[in-house]
């Protein structure tokens, strides 16, 4: 089973486009990092720029609408994501439960969809549509 | 969440490192074993009642230990194996004060010892592999045999033949150095690649488990290529298994009947994983001029995942890999595939040649598959009567009932007008 782990830090919402992690926060998360890693579970992960620095599109009224970040009204943002390949949801979690994160921060755990779990016709809409290929 | 189940995933992620430090201070893989498994039992007995302890990994290490020293109290410490416990237990004791630290001390070397120990050449190939995923995957003997179909007192009796010739052999808990290496880590590969193979030949069973024997394997491959990044053929294996891996939704239809590689639906195929593999293949091909068997399939497994249709694929580039893999491992089924290869790359006429003379292979002798890649060539050549008395010869002697049927389809086919 394949779940992301959406790191959602305290106040990120209103840093600043350089804002930057501590030496010591970053090492150990490089180290949890690598204990995923030698575990076997890490498929992929990223960290994300401050929102300040984002935008986001919306959709009101069908047609899209561009704002620029920082968005301070927005309670949680992303600040980056962990892919794993686990074999229980339970798994997920409790390496959710491993991470040295802050105080403030909030890690959301969601199972990734696969193209299985969805009814024929979704499948069949799906067929033919190329994914990028080869690099 | 019930209680068991987060007990399960604690110890999935604990029990390699648990094992792999207590075969350091008992130096037997065994009896690390069996003390592991002790502190499991204790642990399912007493976590749903008081909670998962704040450090598991502590908590684990801690219960083993006291398990083995009533073990110890409970021997005469009359021979040299029971005196070297005694030495492995003085050390533990030393090692606890501070046991987070020493939790984290030297682990990545323990737990490669434990792979190369636990796959040793000593053991049939099928012992190393009920060993592994008891030891490193942290599965019980009723899952091993579940995903092997084999009855589980078979598979305890493998473990405990395992320990037993490990142990009477006095195998080193040790990593292998110089020549002794290359040939000790070719047989921890064998392992992770046939436990992979078991699950990648069970299609769409009936027994989730049994497929799920490919996410053990792969979970093993990552581990040990992330243990040794200079490596290039543990790199080409894992590239291997995540470029195989990556198909494994499209190779199969509704019915469940198999989808040749070249019918598959690419869309369908696991991006994220065919992007780990060939990076992790560009990765590994740095560390060694002359790849090695795993890598050489890897880079031919690679071609097809590069070719957004079946008709792009670069088939020169995969003959030429599969000449060089007869070098590097040569075996029949290397050379068929290779005939397959140059067929498609230069012409069925060409690939008919290096078929024809496998003819006298007495490894393919009650094989279907030199009929299916001679009747395909032959049918390409528009030789078709010649091509429909190989498919009849294949459907006799294949053994799948799906694939007789599309054989005998082949063989009955109307000649083009």
């Amino acid at each position: 089973m394949r779940f992301m782990m959406l790191m959602i830090p305290g106040g990120y919402q209103s840093a600043a486009p350089d804002a930057m992690p501590s030496p010591e926060a970053v090492q150990a998360m490089m180290k949890y990092n690598e204990e995923l890693k030698k575990a076997g579970v890490l498929l992929a992960l990223d960290g994300l720029h401050p929102p300040a620095s984002g935008a986001r599109v919306s959709f009101k009224g069908g047609k899209p609408t561009v704002t620029d970040g920082p968005f301070p009204e927005v309670k949680e943002v992303l600040g980056g994501y962990w892919m794993i390949e686990v074999r229980s949801r339970e798994e997920a979690v409790e390496w959710a439960r491993r991470c040295p994160a802050s105080e403030t921060d909030v890690i959301e755990v969601r199972r990734v969809h696969e193209m299985s779990e969805f009814p024929e016709d979704v499948q069949k809409a799906a067929e033919g549509l190329s994914k990028p290929q080869g690099q | 969440m019930t209680a068991v189940a987060v007990i399960e995933a604690v110890w999935r992620i604990e029990q390699p490192k648990l094992a792999a430090r207590l075969a350091r201070y008992l130096r037997d893989v065994g009896l690390a074993e069996e003390i592991a498994q002790d502190a499991f039992l204790q642990a399912m007995e007493r976590w749903p009642r008081d909670g998962v302890p704040r450090n598991p990994a502590a908590w684990l290490t801690q219960v083993a230990k006291n398990r083995a020293l009533d073990r110890l109290r409970r021997t005469t410490l009359i021979d040299a194996k029971h005196r070297e416990l005694a030495v492995g237990l003085a050390e533990l004791e030393r090692a606890t004060p501070d046991i987070e630290a020493a939790l984290d001390e030297n682990i990545d070397d323990d737990l490669l010892r434990l792979i190369f120990t636990a796959c040793h050449p000593v053991l049939p190939a099928e012992q190393r592999a009920a060993l592994t995923l008891r030891l490193l995957g942290g599965l019980s003997t009723a899952e091993i045999a579940r995903a092997f179909l084999a009855p589980e007192a078979t598979v305890a009796q493998r473990i405990v033949r395992a320990k037993r010739t490990l142990r009477d052999a006095a195998i080193p808990f040790e990593t292998p150095r110089g020549k002794e290496r290359r040939e000790r880590l070719a047989a921890v590969l064998e392992v992770v690649y046939l436990i992979f193979n078991e699950g990648y030949v069970a299609t769409a069973g009936p027994d989730w488990l049994r497929a799920d024997l490919c996410g053990e394997a792969l979970r093993l491959g990552r581990l040990l290529a992330a243990l040794t990044p200079q490596e290039p053929e543990a790199q080409g294996l894992l590239a291997l298994m995540e470029l195989h891996a990556s198909r494994f939704a499209a190779r199969t239809d509704k019915a469940g009947a198999p989808i040749l590689l070249l019918d598959q639906d690419r869309s369908r195929w696991d991006w994220t994983l065919i992007r780990r593999g060939l990076d992790g293949l560009n990765r590994a091909m740095t560390l060694t001029p002359t790849p090695g068997p795993y890598l050489l399939q890897a880079m031919i497994a690679a071609c097809h995942a590069r070719a957004s249709t079946a008709a792009d694929t670069d088939w020169i580039a995969i003959a030429a890999y599969y000449q060089a893999l007869a070098l590097a491992a040569p075996s029949p089924i290397v050379e068929l595939n290779r005939a397959v290869a140059v067929g498609m790359a230069f012409g069925p006429a060409q690939g008919l040649a290096i078929a024809d003379a496998l003819r006298g292979e007495s490894r393919l002798q009650g094989s279907h598959l030199l009929s299916t890649v001679r009747g395909d060539l032959l049918e390409k050549l528009g030789q078709f009567a010649q091509a429909r008395a190989e498919f009849r010869h294949a459907a006799e002697l294949t053994g799948n009932e799906r694939e007789r049927a599309l054989l005998l389809a082949r063989a009955n086919a109307p000649a083009p007008a």
